[in-house]
């Protein structure tokens, strides 16, 4: 019998890592082990898309695989809804595993079967009795939009219509969570776009928690709430995304925002511009509830200070604001120093500087 | 020519004969090889039911009898075809021999076709909550086969080839029937008409089953 999960309390993380390693045995007997994972831990909030990044190899598919137990800890628990699933047995976790849906890079779909054959499977698992899974696989050919496309084989798609698939599929037994390895990356941009808009659908509409592992910073941009970051094993950062792309604290962190957002001009820029513009170079960070550029083009006018904008732009990250703008200063040497004195009072300001010259 | 025409009907008893062998070894054979074959499959490491003990012992167990020559397979084999069909010689005895070597041979066949499965379909199924033997017949199986008909096809006609040998222990069929009318009785027409009606029954198979892996593969 399968032990009565303890009701979780509201406010309780629906999944919980405390203290998770996952050692890899070393392939031959000269190889060394591998450590996926090094001392995790981390909670997902009922509701929320947690964003995992982190490049090939920082542990990111290990941590999604131990919250279906497809793979197991070496050391630490992996709680979800109140059962600790690092401990059950195969037979136990089928149960669990109707209430975790799961989406793939490759899709993973069987190309034995139909759309409808596909969606049926996680169903007929689940003991749902066939008269039941016309209506269902209907209403979820209906969510994902691909009504008409229920006797298609797999072969005949598209990516985006696979991934679509792949999404309805792992809805078919009305899971509470979502766990999506890096679902947009065999897909154009404008597919991503098109699912990326349908997981934020599953999460606004339907309330699943997703958790997403992708290695794309405007994937994590447009649909994660929080975000963590993994390198060699650890989460080295997690915050909430509007937060981790306006100021990132950690190395590894601020390499993933700058593919997206460049703090000043990249050295090569930054040299061109220096030979076009003699003022004083630089770098302001505006966040939501800082100054605003208003704010800062006043100080200058009023104290004589010629400002011209040669890099940067503002970003939107769910709904807030923030941007990084460079400027060339020229006027009256004190006036260009009390300028930025005061602006530095009130929004972050950096020199920007090619790697050779900050050294 | 005269000579096939008097042989008529020991002709086509022997094509009956040759037929029957052939559809007893690829039924039990065949069924043999799926399971062994699936088994050294599933065990392998990262298998879906790796098991290293049991892996290397099938692997051991199968290297072990594919390379002994089917002619003389089937003279070790007696005292295994008495034990278990209650005769030595004839066509019990050779369907054993047939289905063992079969089984073995077909194990390699099937396991690398299963091979070609993508672990990631494996893996989606198992996520969806799927037991290890609901994976295999309604997952593992279904994706390989396509290629499981052509391999499967392979071994019907590796089993014609080897069924011609049954004479050595007095079983019948085409085999028996050209070395014992046509070259023993140095009739070469009687030896020809035979090794035609074969050629024949391996086309027809050939062809069957590519139209058969074709529909399964839906291309």
């Amino acid at each position: 019998m399968p032990t009565t999960p303890r009701a979780p309390a509201p406010g309780d993380p629906l999944i919980r890592l405390a203290d998770v390693s996952r050692v890899f045995p070393a392939r031959s007997r000269q190889g060394s082990p591998v450590t996926a994972l090094d001392h995790v831990d981390l909670d997902v909030r009922a509701g929320e898309v947690l964003g995992v990044v982190g490049y090939s190899g920082a542990g990111k598919s290990t941590l999604l695989r131990l919250v279906n137990a497809l793979d197991r800890p070496t050391a630490g628990t992996v709680t979800v809804a109140g059962r600790e699933v690092s401990s059950l047995s195969e037979r136990a976790l089928r149960e669990v595993r109707r209430d975790i849906g799961m989406i793939f890079q490759q899709f993973n779909l069987f190309a034995s079967r139909t759309v409808w054959g596909n969606i049926a499977y996680p169903l007929t698992v689940a003991g749902v009795p066939k008269d039941q899974h016309r209506e269902r696989i209907s209403e979820l050919l209906h969510f994902v939009g691909l009504a008409d496309k229920a006797h298609t084989h797999i072969e005949q798609l598209s990516g985006g219509q696979k991934q679509r698939v792949g999404i309805a599929r792992a809805l078919a037994t009305d899971p509470r969570i979502l766990l999506a390895d890096e679902p947009t990356s065999a897909l154009d941009p404008q597919t991503t776009g098109e699912v990326l808009a349908l997981l934020r659908r599953v999460n606004e509409e339907l309330g699943i928690t997703i958790v997403l592992i992708t290695h794309e910073m405007e994937v994590v941009r447009t649909l994660a709430d929080r975000v963590a970051v993994m390198e060699a094993g650890r989460v080295v950062e997690l915050g909430d995304t509007y937060d981790v792309f306006a100021a990132p604290q950690h190395p590894a962190t601020q390499r993933f925002v700058s593919t997206l957002v460049e703090k000043g001009p990249p050295p090569r820029a930054l040299q061109r511009l220096r030979e076009r513009h003699d003022g004083r170079m630089v770098t302001l960070s505006f966040r939501d509830g800082d100054a605003t550029p208003a704010d800062v083009f006043g100080a200058f006018i009023e104290r004589g200070v010629t400002f011209e904008l040669v890099h940067g732009g503002v970003e939107d990250v769910g709904g807030r604001t923030f941007g990084h703008l460079t400027f060339s200063l020229t006027g009256d040497d004190a006036a260009v120093a009390d300028a930025t004195a005061y602006v530095a009072t009130l929004v972050e300001l950096t020199t920007p500087a090619s790697p050779r010259e900050a050294s | 020519m005269d000579r096939l025409v008097e042989l008529d009907s020991f002709f086509w008893d022997a094509t009956r004969e040759t037929l029957g062998i052939v559809a007893a070894t690829l039924l039990i054979g065949g069924l043999g090889g799926l399971l062994l074959g699936v088994l050294l499959h599933t065990t392998r490491p990262g298998g879906i039911a790796p098991n290293r003990v049991v892996h290397v012992v099938l692997n051991v167990l199968v290297n072990f009898f594919r390379p002994i020559p089917f002619v003389i397979f089937i003279a070790a084999a007696q005292p295994a075809a008495r034990l278990v069909v209650g005769t030595g010689i004839g066509n019990p005895a050779i369907i054993f021999a047939l289905s063992v070597a079969a089984t073995f041979g077909i194990s390699r066949i099937v396991e690398q076709n299963l091979v070609s499965v993508d672990p990631g379909v494996l893996e989606a199924s198992r996520a969806m909550g799927a037991g290890r033997l609901r994976t295999t017949l309604t997952v593992l199986l279904p994706e390989a086969l396509g290629p499981l008909v052509l391999g499967y096809t392979f071994a019907l006609v590796a089993i014609v080839d080897m069924s011609a040998v049954a004479g050595v222990v007095g079983g019948g069929g085409l085999g028996a029937f050209a070395l014992t009318y046509g070259y023993r009785q140095y009739e070469p027409v009687v030896t020809w008409a035979a090794v035609l009606v074969i050629i024949a029954l391996v086309q027809v198979a050939q062809f069957a089953g590519n139209r058969l892996a074709r529909a399964a593969m839906r291309r």
